[in-house]
């Protein structure tokens, strides 16, 4: 048990926690470096997909392409900028559309007890579908195109934040200054959103980052699978699926893509871990 | 216990209801007509008459979702377009692959996860543990289907130790299939282990925390009992969670992974179904795996009772 003089003592800086674990600054360090990377070069004209050429199809890595040239005789490095855009941009859009949506429905879960069973077993079946088989099924229906898989996915992972945003709202509830505010005849939405919300910003902010990761993975999955947005689209899942044809003699072309999602989706799944631990010192001894 | 048995089935039944209710609207949800979206764009008007009356569309909407419901609980979950066989016909042809991947690669996930997370959490902070958790990190970060190929590529293709596809072919006898299902089993199993691998070490550090590990120390006992006696016994009880918990992984995996080997499984089904606009088959494998999915849980709960018997609900 914490004795009055830990207790007393301020919690320790975000900063000096991350710097007691370098391999989050690393991980953050090659995340920013891949969405600067996506970004930055094909802007400034430093990589570019090139034209085709049935010359230089599947020409292996080397001097004259870096990572390769595809089928037609593009540069694998340039196509792999443009679609770092394309998935990253899913990643970033599906974890902030979750977010909004399931603090929404987790406030308000936690917040009127009416609504709480009913939401509750909602989120229940919602998470009884496994995320790629629900975002598939989405998918399917609604057709596939860039927002229809950010929104697809964001059903699939809003549920998780729900959950998690509406246990804290029951207890935060029950706290004495909410308590006070109520008194003070703060209105229901003011309360939620000033003094709810604002203490359970972290928590949110470790799972969006993990969401970022997943729907990365998931994206991934379903371009792989064919069903996810439109081919003409390049994401690392769909460059995966075209080099599949060429298994055999062009590997790279597999390769590549494959190693850009599990560097950034590792990147950030240590990024969510040490953001963990920094901001809940609680859970931080259980992992 | 005998209250919280019968909590734990009504809860159940809300869910499944809610389960069957989710994916019936997601199917009305479809821009356009059901009935002339399946049939596609060529179709007579007639056509569209004729199979919006063998679908029930022509009743309304709430007659529509009563006979839906009332034929799920009979365990007709409706036709397959493509197959024009009964839903539950054709997912039961492909149970197999999938039923048997599932297993197998949740055992291959337990063999590597649950030595490694004992091990590292018994040497919290060495180099070992700090080892496994990066590469448990890394494996729940490679996309499954870059693990399958690398696989299929070099140790199918190039080394020829496995089956690179398929599974078997018709008349294949058991031996056969199950040979083709060792790759994709290593491959979902590898991605799998490491949220066991976290999930093992996490309770094993709880538990050698615990007094009475401290206890088994102080008579004398040697470390390994201690370890595998003691904590490994009540380790048992997360394990037991995320077992259920990987069941869903374990779905969305197979799904990936039977498309990489092109198994004959129900994941591969499913995405044929959503290629082809098969709406009733992708509507029947949600609701077959999400009933799978709850039933397996209200199981690992009930397991808890069995493994540990202060467990009082």
């Amino acid at each position: 048990m914490a004795g009055p003089a830990s207790s007393a003592a301020a919690p320790p800086s975000l900063r000096k926690l991350l710097m007691q674990r370098p391999s989050v600054v690393v991980a953050l360090a090659v995340f920013v470096l891949i969405v600067a990377a996506c970004f930055l070069l094909p802007a400034f004209g430093l990589t570019s997909i090139g034209g085709m050429s049935v010359r230089n199809r599947l020409t292996g890595p080397g001097a004259e392409y870096m990572l390769g040239a595809d089928a037609f005789g593009r540069d694998v490095l340039g196509r792999l900028m443009v679609a770092g855009q394309t998935s990253l941009g899913i990643g970033l859009g599906v974890a902030l559309l979750s977010s909004v949506a399931g603090v929404f429905i987790g406030l308000v879960a936690g917040f009127f007890r009416k609504l709480d069973t009913p939401l509750s077993r909602l989120i229940d079946a919602m998470m009884a579908f496994p995320d790629i088989l629900l975002a598939l099924s989405l998918v399917a229906i609604f057709g596939g195109s860039m927002g229809n898989v950010i929104l697809a996915l964001s059903v699939v992972y809003a549920p998780r934040i729900a959950r998690i945003v509406r246990a804290s709202t029951l207890v935060i509830r029950e706290l004495p200054y909410v308590e006070a505010a109520r008194a003070l005849g703060t209105r229901t939405p003011t309360i939620m959103v000033t003094h709810v919300l604002r203490n359970i910003v972290s928590p949110i902010l470790v799972q969006a980052t993990f969401i970022f990761a997943y729907a990365m993975l998931a994206e991934a999955g379903l371009s792989f699978l064919g069903v996810g947005v439109d081919p003409k689209i390049p994401t690392w899942g769909i460059m995966v699926n075209e080099g599949r044809q060429y298994i055999d003699n062009a590997f790279f072309l597999i390769l590549f893509p494959g190693l850009a999602i599990a560097l950034s989706v590792l990147s950030l799944q240590i990024v969510g871990d040490g953001l963990r631990d920094a901001l809940d010192p609680k859970l931080a001894k259980e992992t | 216990m005998r209250s919280y048995l019968l909590r734990r089935l009504i809860g159940m039944i809300v869910v499944i209801f809610l389960v069957l209710t989710i994916a019936f609207v997601l199917v009305r949800l479809a821009p356009g007509d059901p009935a002339s979206l399946m049939l596609g764009p060529d179709a007579s008007p007639e056509e569209v008459a004729a199979l919006r009356v063998r679908l029930g569309l022509d009743q309304p909407i709430i007659a529509q979702f009563g006979s839906f419901l009332a034929n799920a609980l009979r365990g007709d979950l409706g036709q397959s377009l493509f197959f024009n066989q009964p839903v539950t016909t054709v997912l039961a042809s492909r149970a197999e692959p999938t039923i048997v991947l599932a297993l197998f690669s949740l055992l291959v996930a337990l063999v590597i996860a649950t030595p490694i997370g004992i091990w590292a959490a018994y040497r919290r902070g060495s180099v070992l543990d700090q080892t496994s958790i990066t590469t448990a990190m890394l494996a729940a970060s490679v996309p499954s289907f870059l693990t399958g190929l690398v696989f299929q590529r070099y140790l199918a293709t190039d080394l020829g130790w496995f089956p690179a596809s398929g599974y078997g072919g018709a008349g294949a006898g058991f031996t056969e299939r199950m040979r083709h299902l060792i790759l994709p089993a290593i491959t979902l199993g590898i991605t799998n282990s490491a949220l066991i691998l976290r999930f093992t070490r996490a309770s094993m550090l709880d538990i050698l925390g615990e007094d009475y590990v401290r206890t088994a120390r102080a008579k004398g006992m040697t470390e390994r009992r201690v370890v595998l006696r003691h904590a490994l016994k009540n380790a048992g009880i997360p394990i037991i969670t995320v077992v259920g918990l990987t069941f869903a992984l374990l779905v969305s995996g197979a799904v990936v992974t039977e498309r990489v080997f092109n198994l004959p499984g129900m994941g591969n089904l499913v995405v044929n179904a959503v290629l082809r606009r098969d709406y009733p088959v992708i509507q029947g494998t949600l609701i077959v795996v999400a009933a799978l999915y709850v039933l397996v849980n209200l199981i690992t709960d009930l397991l808890y009772l069995a493994v540990d018997k202060r467990v009082k609900y």
